[in-house]
């Protein structure tokens, strides 16, 4: 059994949908008086992020504290990395304090496969640079699923920056893995290299126009919104923000004409929004934006995710005949 | 990472061909009904009952119960379902397994009377555990604890309020149970250890 969440293609359609599953329990334990079960009892939980976030860390921070794991924070800032300690010793330097698991976001590509290899510890992927971001594909999913049930067939179409974006390369192994259909859209500049390659091997579609894709032949049924990064560009992927929000962004007029086709779309957005640039302010708080959702799914999904990982440490099988 | 099978009925063991009957649908119908009527007796009456069934085959039972009660008593008896797992002293020594739901009636369990219902009761723990999840969501009046089948060997010091049948047995043997909501048929069988 690995004990890692390095991408999303680590996931069987069964480990998805038992950690799906888990999340149901852990949201109605997010809706209760009191948000604590023991289940994480003596654990203990790092959090180790090398870049700003929000709603990760604090979600990953929440759900491991509702589950009664000790989670402490690090932050590249603050810590011996800022006088100069290389990620390997720091990662070894964390794992000898005999933690449970490494939550690790870090601007390098493959830094938590690199971290996993180096550390006796679980490790979680919480984003490396551009590559994946696998706990955002599972509560995508999850939100995904509560409100359209299962996605078998379904048309989902990821829009915007996708050079950059470890956010839609998680999304689509995740989508394709429970059996929806998968469009991803983008201007040719923010086109990864080699994404012809894998929409053929894994099955997706890809396109540069984003009003083809919404008049299309296959109704839409949730456009994912992806953010433009400006910190991670040095100009030159589009003229000016107007133009990219004429070709690109999620307009009023736009959504229109989504809910024309089909009166249940739903607009996703893994957040942070830039409001009037790859979605217009009503559209993030329109009746078919579940950009709240997505949030208030984190905190369960990373739940689940943490307990699938860390609640049974050996791999034990129930003795013959147990029962309660 | 990956997670173990689901414990969903396609994948529950076959029951050996060498076990035997212990209870048939008439007899679980008729330990349920018997199981109702000293609930009414001991609360008199079905005021202020919540009936929690605990998964996967509690569930159903809690239904029957519940349905029996309110046959009886004529009105309607809150039921529910109680996940136990996250709750479990056992977790570390075995697959993790997806945690379940728990479904608390609207009226909640405050001042109420609780009947847990669970198929088998063995160490307690699951009982432990239930106890447990419970707290965390209310304090009822009094906790009872109803099961179809006792088969002893207990770690911890629980007990069954109601019992369908006391069933001794050897830690050897398994105690198989089947139900029609889960299984499509009624039965209790035990199979394993030596014949006695």
């Amino acid at each position: 059994m690995t004990r890692h969440l390095i991408s999303s293609a680590d996931l069987t359609r069964h480990d998805v949908e038992s950690i799906l599953a888990t999340a149901e329990s852990m949201h109605d334990v997010q809706r209760r008086e009191v948000k604590k079960v023991p289940t994480l009892r003596g654990r203990t939980v790092i959090n180790f992020f090398f870049e700003d976030s929000t709603r990760t860390r604090s979600s990953f921070e929440i759900a491991g504290k509702w589950m009664s794991a000790d989670t402490i924070n690090l932050s590249a800032k603050g810590s011996s990395t800022s006088k100069g300690e290389s990620l390997r010793d720091t990662a070894m330097t964390v794992d000898a304090m005999a933690v449970d698991a490494l939550v690790i976001r870090h601007n390098a590509s493959g830094a938590a496969r690199q971290v996993s290899q180096w550390v006796r510890c679980s490790v979680i992927n919480a984003g490396d640079g551009t590559h994946e971001h696998p706990t955002q594909a599972l509560l995508d999913a999850y939100t995904l699923r509560s409100r359209m049930g299962r996605l078998d067939g379904k048309h989902v179409v990821i829009v915007g920056d996708l050079t950059h974006s470890r956010v839609f390369r998680s999304n689509v192994i995740t989508l394709k893995t429970l059996g929806a259909r998968v469009t991803v859209v983008a201007p040719p500049t923010l086109m990864p290299a080699g994404v012809t390659a894998w929409s053929e091997t894994d099955g997706f579609a890809t396109s540069w126009d984003l009003d083809a894709v919404i008049d299309g032949d296959d109704a839409v049924d949730a456009m994912m919104m992806l953010r433009v990064q400006r910190e991670r560009m040095s100009g030159g992927y589009f003229p000016t923000a107007r133009e990219y929000t004429v070709g690109y962004g999620l307009t009023r007029e736009r959504l229109e004409r989504l809910v024309r086709r089909n009166p249940d779309v739903l607009v996703m957005h893994p957040g942070p929004m830039n409001r009037g640039l790859e979605i217009a302010a009503e559209v993030a708080d329109a009746p078919q934006s579940v950009v709240l959702d997505q949030v208030s799914a984190g905190v369960a999904v990373r739940m689940a995710v943490l307990y699938h990982l860390l609640a049974g440490e050996s791999a034990e099988q129930l003795p013959e005949g147990a029962q309660a | 990472m990956t997670c173990p099978e689901p414990t969903a009925p396609a994948t529950v063991p076959q029951i050996p061909p060498d076990a035997r009957d212990v209870m048939v649908a008439d007899d679980i119908s008729r330990a349920l009904r018997r199981i109702g009527h000293e609930i009414i007796e001991r609360n008199k009456g079905a005021a202020d009952l919540v009936v929690l069934g605990i998964p996967s085959r509690g569930v159903p039972l809690a239904e029957r119960l519940a349905a029996a009660i309110s046959q009886v008593e004529g009105i309607d008896v809150p039921v529910g379902q109680l996940d136990v797992t996250l709750y479990r002293d056992d977790l570390r020594r075995q697959p993790t397994r997806a945690a379940g739901r728990t479904d608390i009636p609207a009226g909640g369990i405050d001042d109420k009377v609780v009947v847990l219902v669970d198929d088998v009761l063995y160490s307690g723990r699951t009982i432990r555990a239930a106890l447990d999840a419970l707290a965390e969501l209310g304090r009822p009046r009094a906790v009872r604890l109803a099961v179809l089948v006792d088969r002893g060997h207990r770690e911890l010091p629980i007990r069954a309020d109601h019992v369908g049948k006391n069933l001794p047995t050897s830690r050897e043997e398994r105690v198989h149970v089947r139900l029609a909501e889960v299984d499509g048929a009624d039965a209790v069988r035990i199979s394993g250890g030596e014949r006695r």
